[in-house]
């Protein structure tokens, strides 16, 4: 039998945005916004259809991310998701998207993954350097320029969408910041395909000067929203609480979706995520065994150098 | 299977579909914007003040594509920096509206920003410039933006030379709020900056406060 190598494939996690558009061969009048009724009946049809033949219509599938920040008395709070997807499927169950620039800053990514991973650490490693030479704590709006700066020259192709929060020696600030390079400094942002569903939490419960337990279960009701109400969004929750001299990286703050435990059949013992299984759980019809002859040609000894 | 994965607006540029307004009256000028930035259809901010300062009496007002004009804002804020330590006074007007103008002349192919130049300076007093796609052009008011198109009319049968300054701070929130109402890309709050020679006054008129006319 042939052997097909295929070498071990470069993917990109992809996290909120995905480029594929359906090309639409009929020309109707532009769609409106909210829920699209138009196809319900003939999902219902084809449901009907399939089940005729024995197949079962597809569920819905996740992709994308809800990331957000808020401003509070002492500082502020970023929130996360965990999920990364590839196209239709999870890449990462539990990915870390808040990254780290600097001891007093983080930043929380959406959009392409390595594109807000790299571009993170190489700002983070600039700041690093910048503030050896001004010999101060780099401050939030440095970080932002540095940032909109490098999305700006690269003209939206890197697609990095950012929400970016700290503390410095002029208070706690956040700013969002968009792939093209526009940033906008506000008390509270979202991004991400969840964006809407996390920003309508706040809208309704936002208010300046909160304390942190507030600001925190604020922040971790706006992701759920996302998790939970936009097809994009899913697994845990992260938070990371930045105050002056004192970050708190909770990772996770909230399990929202744990994973299911299953109990074995025959023992009634619990096995987590277990998938090794009894032997005569699958039955065995026959058994062929075909002993390779093998001669042995050659042997020889090649002595590593170790010096 | 390919799919639409993800709602339209996530991918789009964000633009500051906008209305900006720039008048001029004897002793200084009055400037005025919305504060929508939309991605698509959605607002992703709806408190932006697109009034960016370029030097103590200069101001730029923005529109068109978030990025680039809040870009050149910048690179021309620190270009009148280092121009006015050269000269050792304040710049004038013109310069800044000049140094707005090379960028969007160089790069009219790349960039899509419409940018109002407006200030006070000693020598011309107060001065307002267009800088649509590269040229450069002093007008008593400039209006500029998606909303605009809807108010051409009221400015050009309302405006009256020798307007004091009350009057056309008035005049800028009327504008302001006419084309907010009618254009879907402007809305949120209405901000306003007088300039003259003894002070630079930034005001915020918020969305209940606006004049209300015939349909509300």
């Amino acid at each position: 039998m042939q052997h097909l190598y295929r070498p071990a494939a470069f993917v990109s996690g992809k996290r909120g945005s995905s480029s594929t558009k359906m090309a639409t061969l009929a020309v109707r009048r532009v769609p409106l916004g909210g829920f699209s009724f138009e196809n319900c009946k003939r999902n219902s049809v084809l449901e009907s259809e399939a089940n005729k033949v024995g197949f079962s219509v597809p569920t819905a599938r996740k992709t994308g991310t809800t990331i957000c920040g808020v401003v509070f008395k002492d500082g502020v709070v970023l929130g996360a998701d965990t999920r990364a997807t590839e196209g239709m499927v999870v890449a990462d169950k539990n990915c870390s998207k808040i990254h780290y620039i600097s001891p007093n800053i983080y930043c929380c990514g959406a959009g392409t993954a390595a594109d807000t991973e790299m571009t993170t650490q190489i700002i983070s490693s600039n700041l690093e350097l910048h503030s050896l030479s001004t010999g101060r704590l780099p401050r939030v709006a440095t970080a932002n320029r540095m940032l909109k700066q490098m999305l700006f020259r690269y003209q939206g192709y890197i697609g990095a969408a950012l929400v970016l929060g700290g503390v410095d020696c002029n208070g706690p600030h956040l700013y969002s910041i968009y792939p093209h390079g526009s940033t906008d400094k506000l008390p509270y942002v979202t991004m991400g395909s969840g964006s809407l569903a996390a920003m309508a939490v706040f809208e309704d419960r936002y208010k300046p000067d909160m304390e942190e337990e507030e600001a925190k279960r604020l922040v971790r009701d706006a992701i759920a929203a996302g998790i939970f109400n936009d097809l994009g969004s899913g697994s845990n929750i992260d938070l990371c609480v930045i105050t002056k001299g004192n970050v708190d990286y909770i990772r996770p703050h909230d399990e929202a979706n744990k994973k299911g435990v299953r109990r074995g059949e025959l023992e009634g013992v619990r096995l987590t995520g277990d998938y090794k299984y009894k032997r005569g759980t699958t039955a065995v019809l026959s058994k062929a065994v075909n002993p390779l002859d093998l001669e042995l040609l050659e042997e020889s000894v090649q002595t590593m150098d170790t010096s | 299977m390919l799919g639409e994965a993800e709602p339209q607006w996530v991918s789009e540029e964000v633009k500051t579909g906008t209305t900006i307004i720039a008048i001029e009256f004897d002793g200084g000028v009055v400037l005025g914007s919305d504060s929508r930035v939309s991605a698509g259809a959605s607002v992703v901010n709806r408190v932006m003040n697109k009034l960016s300062p370029l030097h103590d009496k200069i101001y730029c007002a923005l529109s068109g594509s978030a990025a680039d004009a809040q870009t050149i804002a910048e690179m021309v804020n620190y270009q009148l920096d280092v121009h006015s330590i050269e000269i050792d006074e304040d710049p004038q007007v013109r310069s800044a509206a000049t140094l707005v103008k090379n960028i969007s002349y160089k790069y009219k192919e790349e960039l899509s920003a419409h940018l109002i130049v407006a200030g006070w300076d000693r020598r011309e007093g107060g001065q307002v410039f267009a800088t649509l796609s590269g040229l450069l052009t002093r007008q008593p008011f400039a209006i500029g933006g998606s909303g605009s198109s809807y108010v051409y009319g009221f400015v050009d049968a309302e405006y009256r030379r020798g307007m004091t300054k009350e009057e056309c701070q008035k005049f800028v929130v009327n504008t302001l709020a006419l084309a907010m109402n009618r254009d879907g890309s402007s809305g949120g709050v209405a901000y306003m900056v007088t300039i003259d020679e003894h002070s630079t006054e930034e005001k915020v008129v918020l969305g209940n406060d606006l004049p209300t006319f015939f349909d509300q």
